[in-house]
């Protein structure tokens, strides 16, 4: 009753201020047009592709156009903005801090969106959602990684996904198990990021972390993405020899890389990788039985649906609609739709800052998401607090959990065979 | 820096550096011939490649027994080019041949994107597939492959504008287009033969860079750069200057990137090319 009051008011008050501003209550009222930004052409459109088909996903499953479990976070509709319809608008940035700045404009001017979402790529998110800052329009990342941009004290900017603090973290605790477990020396290390916002953050931090957790930084390198050969980089990281190389890249870039190694005959203990290009579902297709025994960082990996029959038929959707299972990036796109679907409905209103106001109070639990967190809560810097990550590897082309050891579905293969023992 | 590492780097070196070689010289004939700065030429390396790929996904083709059929496919496309629109802006001003060009990369691109998907191709087994290990040194077969046919075709190049006929004509309309028309040599067509030549020089880059690098819409635009790097530092339109080029763009690119850092190797490429022209503005082979 209260709540019907509430949404009745504030419900009102919107129609009164938007109706000045626009064509009129009746769009807003059963259409929510929501900005999603995402690289749909050039160097990563691939992934943009499989971000945009998982956001459209958690869009119909809001808009009840699929049934889907009731425990899901999406599922539950618009209730009280009378079952009213999400529309996503996209937008595509090409990988381009400035061309993402200009989509989010265009989105919140001319297309009148209420909220944006995006924008995969850190240095683009970080620019769009200046834009959306500027404005006052919420702007939810899903998907993006680097530490710095919940560092901004923005007032309009929420992440639900852990950012790099996190997953490198997460790397030396793993680092630190496997030591324990099996019993080995896993002490110098092989820095090796691409030279975007992302890589150079995650470097910076594996370098402090290392110092403080006394691992040795055996080489460190920053190669620029666009590139044409790796072998500098490779040799370099054969000369240094390190026991573990901490890698991240795009998909271009990793596949690259990964023929280098084997080219050159470089093979570390252990290739930890940062998520990304290695994740991508492009990436064991095209490296086929070369993509063996790589560890990676994660927030989801399917052999989790064999945990969880929730993820299991949310996975089987997203199948039958575009053709491909979920990764760890579609899977974090759609969460990102359903959590602010989920603010926009509790809001009860249309108005950003009713929309704000409702996404810093999100409470969603472990069970209505398909991510292995502990559930979605924003902190004052709009940080999700409740997310973690998980170690996965390649074993029989599939990407299994094995770390922590506790959610493992397999054992961890180490190390890793030289090439011409495979 | 022990001497094998450093004999290894050297290698790897000239091995990219001649496939930077293969890139270049189709791009340096065009200019050479006609002044026309081709931006779309990255577009027929990266057409050169997705015609390998698709022969070998779709035939169980190599892309090296593919490689005359690319190369055709590619001169066919290198003179449509020519004829549906440089024909049109040989005597336009510089600015809209730049657009033009331009324009057809993106317009490439865009096909490529929209029939082929954004996806990263790979043409996973080669008949040179695999590594081959010299004492202490090793490396792909594909790109040594890669570099004996930059080393081909340079060399065919040469001969075929030094030794024939045909190739004579076409230097005489690159020296001079008027007294090469009085002589009886007919123009349009010398220009539509260095287009068709210089992308099926692109087309057979685009077959031997097929056998170890991804293939996406955007894979042109990884080694355009260093292509005109390579054209300019050897003198525009100059065939042997490309190929010297090429292989000491590559030598400074991997031994630079592994004694100074990865992180500066293009810095070191860009920094030699403006030395170069500080020094040496026609290039290292080119005339004034």
């Amino acid at each position: 009753m209260k709540a019907w009051l509430r949404g009745t008011v504030v419900g009102a008050a919107a129609v009164a201020a938007l109706g000045l501003v626009w064509s009129g209550p009746a769009r807003a009222q059963d259409e929510i047009r929501i900005g999603v930004i995402y690289p749909l052409t050039g160097a990563a459109a691939s992934t943009g592709v499989e971000l945009k088909a998982a956001a459209e996903l958690a869009a119909a499953i809001t808009n009840r156009e699929l049934p889907a479990p009731d425990k899901l976070a999406a599922a539950v509709g618009m209730p009280n903005l009378k079952g009213a319809k999400i529309k996503l608008i996209f937008g595509d940035h090409q990988g381009n801090p400035q061309v993402g700045a200009t989509e989010a404009e265009r989105l919140i001017t001319s297309e009148k969106v209420v909220a944006l979402v995006g924008a995969y790529f850190s240095n683009v998110t970080a620019t769009a959602s200046q834009v959306a800052e500027r404005y006052g329009v919420p702007f939810l990342n899903a998907d993006s990684s680097s530490a710095t941009l919940t560092q901004r004290n923005f007032k309009w900017f929420f992440r639900t996904t852990p950012h790099d603090d996190l997953f490198v973290t997460n790397f030396f605790a793993f680092l630190q198990d496997m030591e324990k477990k099996k019993g080995v020396q896993l002490r110098t290390l092989g820095l090796f990021n691409e030279n975007t916002l992302w890589g150079n953050e995650t470097t910076k931090l594996e370098v402090k972390l290392a110092e403080e957790q006394k691992f040795k930084v055996a080489e460190k390198i920053v190669y620029p993405a666009k590139a044409t050969q790796m072998t500098s980089e490779v040799q370099r990281l054969k000369a240094a020899n390190p026991a573990v190389v901490m890698q991240s890249s795009y998909l271009g870039d990793a596949i690259l890389s990964m023929k280098t190694y084997k080219e050159l005959g470089f093979s570390p203990q252990m290739l930890l990788a940062n998520d990304a290009g290695f994740n991508d579902s492009e990436f064991l297709k095209t490296l086929g039985k070369d993509g063996e025994y790589v560890f990676s960082r994660e927030v989801w990996a399917l052999d989790q649906a064999e945990r969880n029959p929730l993820i299991k038929r949310v996975n089987e959707m997203m199948k039958e609609r575009s053709g491909v299972n979920f990764n760890g990036n579609s899977a974090r796109a759609f969460t990102g739709v359903a959590v602010l679907a989920d603010a926009i409905n509790r809001a009860g209103s249309t108005k950003p800052e009713d929309i704000r106001k409702a996404l810093q109070e999100t409470s969603l639990s472990a069970e209505q998401l398909i991510l292995p967190w502990k559930g979605v809560k924003f902190d004052a810097q709009g940080q999700n607090e409740l997310g973690q990550g998980i170690i996965v590897q390649v074993q029989g082309g599939q990407y299994v959990t094995v770390w922590p050891f506790d959610v493992a579905t397999k054992e961890v293969v180490f190390p890793m065979p030289a090439w011409d023992k495979r | 820096m022990t001497a094998d590492l450093f004999l290894q780097i050297l290698v790897s070196g000239l091995l990219i550096g001649l496939i930077y070689a293969l890139v270049a010289v189709g791009l340096t004939l065009i200019f050479g011939v006609m002044d026309i700065v081709n931006f779309a030429h990255g577009e027929f390396l990266m057409l050169g490649m997705y015609a390998s790929f698709w022969g070998f996904a779709l035939f169980g083709i190599d892309p090296i027994l593919s490689m005359p059929v690319t190369a055709a496919l590619l001169f066919g496309v290198g003179v449509l080019v020519y004829q549906v629109i440089i024909r049109r802006i040989i005597n336009a001003p510089m600015l809209s041949q730049i657009f033009a060009t331009f324009g057809l990369m993106i317009l490439f691109r865009g096909l490529a994107q929209f029939f082929w998907k954004p996806d990263h191709r790979l043409v996973t087994h080669t008949l040179v597939g695999g590594n081959v290990t010299l004492g202490s040194i090793q490396f792909g077969l594909p790109q040594l492959t890669a570099a004996v046919g930059a080393v081909g075709v340079t060399a065919g190049l040469w001969y075929f504008l030094h030794r024939t006929r045909l190739g004579t004509a076409l230097e005489a309309t690159a020296i001079d287009r008027e007294a090469a028309t009085l002589m009886g040599i007919n123009g349009q067509s010398m220009f539509a033969l260095a287009w068709g030549i210089g992308a099926a020089c692109a087309g057979i880059g685009g077959a031997l860079i097929a056998t170890f690098f991804p293939i996406f819409p955007e894979v042109g635009s990884n080694f355009i750069l260093i292509a005109f790097v390579v054209v300019v530092l050897g003198g525009f339109g100059s065939i042997v200057g490309a190929f010297w080029a090429g292989i000491i763009v590559g030598v400074i690119e991997v031994v630079g990137g592994f004694v100074v850092g990865p992180e500066y190797k293009t810095a070191i490429v860009l920094s030699l090319l403006l030395l170069v022209l500080l020094v040496r503005p026609k290039g290292l082979m080119g005339k004034a």
